[in-house]
């Protein structure tokens, strides 16, 4: 084989890239199993272990070999950030049905990494929240409010469905951002609403906190260079410009400003869901636009949309646009006019 | 020093581990005559020379070995005197492995030489001018940064433009080279007087010689000739090290801040670049009567034993060079002609030493790293300095969507390497950039050929229409004028002659038109005597043929 040019060391590998992203999911998950117990433990050793198995198999239909690609780390990234979205506590075949949905019709349909237009762990997770409402929608709550939670075995056997699940469904409720939405559609005031005990003093309890710790493993993933400032912060614009436009106008019957940013999964999604390269744009204008259209898309449907949190729908349809918008958003070449100079 | 405050940017660009004090620690020595001189027979960009000498014969040191008569060449001189022992195809150093015309030289070792010419001495500009610019052409110089272009050519065309600045390129950006630094630092002043016959021919307002922050002593050295010198109107300018700024349009941009567009030649925005090693040669070839039979060459990497600095002889075999910097230092060497990041790789060491060789670059074969699927991650994009979008562009070459890779500038590419140094799936993105250039000049060429056949049909059909029409107007004037006589004969009673004249041009007209029209039916005729209307339509359509010959340039 002749070798090309340049002959340089890499300086970077994908499977490093995707060890960071990892890494720096750490900190949050142990705040999510802080506030909320060892369902998310379950969750993501199921997602794991289905992801390479699924990734395995359809390898091993497609006839490649399977170490290069399952040592990429890229099932591992997609089957954490899946079991951060649903539930705690969902049962084994619900992970394992959105797990295969994400790998097998959301990455090798298309080819592979690389090659697939839409965000796997989203592509999963949506399909789950359409196809099975039920069981993504029983949330526990979180240990400060509950003071109870399941051990490690009691969590497995639960998922395994061979705990009775009405000893515990007391525990359930909605999320901070469904009470918030269901309250105002009872015509409550935001300030009402906010008196339940599940709130605390941006989002809900708990769950900011675990926000905030996404945050910083976003820092981290943004100080490593995996990924670039542009798409978290124009999507913190996108959500945060219309959201205060409305605040301001009517503080009682919206959600505040700081109440969106700490919610649902919107930090995680403008740090690591947002940011996956391969679905997202590549020119630095087109993520700015990227990132602002998925923002304001969350804003849209959390105020008006049939869902309380909107992260998955808004990601999905902006990876839509991507085409779109990277043939719109070239840089200029260098020696080279941009078109209304020409 | 530091770098110049004032200068401009170009995007992107990588700092790499520069690697270059290793083969700094050596004083620049002379390699010696190698047993066997195998000398290539084109080593310029351009039209190719016609070998003057025979197998068997006896050379003298810069003796012409080959040459052509065309613009854009550059001759081959004799390194050494010695004997023709065969003229054939040789491996050669080349992207896809090529085999090429080689003088191979027994060399006698007395380096018996020709008598050399008379130095050029006239005071007189213009008289100067031309003789330092034969000069050049005679003694076979070409750019010595790495493309080879012949000077001369590219001098004579600069110099039809308005030429502001001379900008010296001692950047040597690339990792490992270190062969214009060792020149700067040892021979300072034949750079300089290399410039000042530029200076001379181009008559440039200013002369900026730009050199990276990490060649201290090169600055210095140039700094304190340039000082006892006194070239006017001629800077030195430290640049930061970043690769890469010795890209001509990169060059060009830290140092004016003049972006030179796609597709123009920067003499059009009133730049000349020209590599130091290049103003040495020129130096060399106007002081010292030398034709460019050797150069610096860096063998240098992790491979060799003693990374150092050699005059080459042109067509030392690679062999040679590595056995003088101590050998091999690795079991597996993997050999590149070049720098890490343009190099080209060598499929064996008995590869000669040619003009545009600047180092001999030894790496350790390792392995490969694992080749993955792009993830859009973007890196390219930002470590491009020509500000297009590799990944866009692998895209379109691999699927062989050459058209849109097109779109996206893939001729504006410099194929540099920093977007394939950095790609985190390793994906050998210039690879895929040469494929794509290559198929798209061959689709040209053909286009460009069946382009060709169709304007000669077309001409040919056009050309036997106009001769019909003309022996059809020849007729009609001969049919006229006997009826003009035959009326004169049968007696001039009538004298109305404005009508009859305004008549006659109707008619004429009316004739022509008839004429075109018949003719259409006549078969065409051969012409055996040459009139001077049929000479010159000759002379046209050559000219024709080379405009043409132009366009596919």
């Amino acid at each position: 084989m002749i070798l090309s040019s340049p002959f340089v060391n890499p300086s970077a590998a994908t499977s490093r890239m995707m060890l960071n992203v990892l890494l720096a999911l750490v900190p949050g998950t142990i705040a999510y199993v802080w506030y909320f117990g060892m369902g998310l433990i379950v969750n993501l050793v199921f997602a794991i272990a289905f992801a390479l198995l699924f990734e395995a198999i359809i390898l091993w239909l497609r006839k490649r070999p399977l170490k290069p690609y399952l040592s990429d780390y890229s099932a591992v990234v997609t089957a954490w950030l899946f079991a951060l979205c649903i539930p705690m506590h969902s049962p084994w075949w619900l992970v394992a049905t959105g797990i295969g949905f994400a790998m097998l019709a959301g990455k090798h349909l298309y080819g592979g990494l690389g090659f697939n237009p839409f965000n796997p762990a989203m592509v999963g997770y949506v399909v789950l929240l359409i196809s099975f409402p039920k069981e993504m929608t029983t949330w526990f709550q979180p240990i400060p409010i509950s003071q109870d939670s399941l051990g490690l075995i009691d969590a497995f056997a639960y998922s395994l469905g061979m705990l009775d699940s009405a000893a515990w469904d007391s525990l359930t409720s909605a999320t901070p951002l469904d009470l918030h939405k269901t309250g105002l559609s009872m015509n409550l005031m935001s300030s009402e609403i906010r008196q339940s005990p599940m709130f605390g003093d941006f989002g809900g309890i708990g769950w900011e906190w675990i926000a905030n710790w996404w945050f910083i493993g976003g820092l981290f993933l943004l100080y490593k260079r995996a990924i670039r400032w542009h798409i978290p912060v124009a999507m913190t614009a996108g959500l945060l410009v219309p959201a205060t436009m409305a605040y301001v106008i009517n503080p009682d019957s919206v959600a505040s400003p700081a109440f969106h940013l700490f919610s649902g999964g919107f930090l995680l999604g403008a740090f690591f869901i947002a940011t996956d390269p391969v679905t997202a744009s590549t020119t630095h204008r087109g993520r700015l636009i990227y990132g602002f259209f998925i923002g304001f898309m969350i804003f849209v449907i959390r105020s008006w949309g049939g869902y309380p949190d909107g992260v998955a729908f808004a990601v999905l349809l902006a990876n839509m646009c991507v085409p779109l918008i990277d043939y719109y958003t070239q840089p200029r070449v260098f020696g080279v006019k941009p078109p209304e100079e020409r | 020093m530091s770098a110049n405050p004032g200068l401009h940017r170009f995007h992107g660009g990588l700092h790499l581990p520069d690697h270059k004090q290793e083969s700094l620690t050596r004083p620049l020595e002379h390699a010696g005559i190698p047993d066997q001189i195998i000398l290539r027979v084109n080593q310029h960009i351009g039209e190719e020379n016609e070998p003057q000498v025979k197998v068997g014969q006896r050379v003298l040191k810069r003796q012409v070995l080959a040459r052509s008569s065309e613009f854009v060449s550059a001759p081959v001189h004799a390194p050494t005197s010695g004997i023709i022992r065969a003229i054939e195809k040789r491996p050669v150093a080349h992207a896809s492995r090529m085999s090429a015309d080689c003088f191979v030289i027994e060399p006698d070792g007395i380096e018996e030489g020709l008598e050399p010419p008379s130095p050029i001495g006239s005071a007189h500009r213009i008289d100067k001018k031309d003789a330092i610019l034969r000069r050049i052409r005679e003694f076979g110089i070409v750019g010595l940064g790495g493309a080879a272009f012949p000077t001369a050519a590219k001098i004579e065309t600069a110099d039809r433009y308005n030429i502001k600045t001379l900008i010296i390129n001692g950047a040597e950006c690339e990792p490992y080279i270190t062969c214009d630094d060792i020149l700067m630092r040892s021979d300072p002043l034949k750079v300089l007087r290399g410039i000042a016959s530029l200076q001379l021919i181009l008559q440039p307002r200013e002369t900026l010689i730009g050199i990276e922050d990490n060649k201290q002593a090169a600055i210095a050295a140039m700094q304190d000739a340039l000082d006892k010198l006194g070239l006017d109107n001629t800077r030195i300018v430290v640049i930061p090290t970043l690769y890469p700024s010795g890209g001509e349009k990169q060059l060009i941009r830290i140092l004016t801040g003049i972006e030179v567009r796609s597709g123009q030649l920067s003499f059009e925005v009133g730049v000349f670049c020209q590599n130091v090693g290049t103003c040495a040669a020129i130096a060399r070839a106007i002081e010292e009567n030398e034709p460019l039979t050797s150069r610096i060459v860096t063998v240098t990497g992790p491979g060799v034993r003693n990374p150092s600095n050699w005059t080459a002889k042109l067509g030392t075999p690679v062999s040679w060079l590595i056995e003088k910097a101590g050998g091999y230092s690795v079991d597996e060497p993997m050999l590149v002609m070049g720098g890490p990041m343009m190099g080209l790789e060598l499929e064996s060491d008995q590869i000669p030493v040619v003009k545009a060789t600047n180092t001999i670059l030894v790496l350790d074969k390792r392995d490969q790293p694992t080749v993955r699927e792009c993830v859009r991650c973007g890196q390219c994009t930002e470590a491009c300095p020509a500000q297009l979008l590799p990944q866009q562009l692998y895209w379109y070459s691999r699927s062989r969507q050459f058209d849109h890779a097109e779109q996206y500038h893939l001729f504006d590419c410099i194929e540099c390497g920093c977007c394939a140094a950095v790609c985190p799936s390793h994906l050998p993105l210039v690879q895929y950039y040469r494929f794509a250039k290559g198929e798209i000049w061959e689709q040209r060429r053909k286009t460009w050929k069946s382009d060709q056949s169709r304007r000669r049909h077309e001409f040919r059909e056009a050309r036997i229409q106009k001769q019909k029409a003309l022996e059809e107007e020849r007729r009609r004037q001969k049919r006229e004028e006997l009826a003009r006589k035959k009326a004169a004969e049968s007696g001039d009673q009538s004298d109305t002659k404005p009508p009859a004249a305004n008549q006659d041009l109707v008619k004429a007209a009316l004739e022509r038109v008839k004429a075109r029209k018949k003719s259409a039916d006549e078969a065409p005729r051969n012409t055996t005597d040459l009139t001077p209307e049929q000479q010159r339509q000759i002379d046209e359509a050559d000219q024709r043929r080379r405009q043409m010959n132009k366009d596919k340039q």
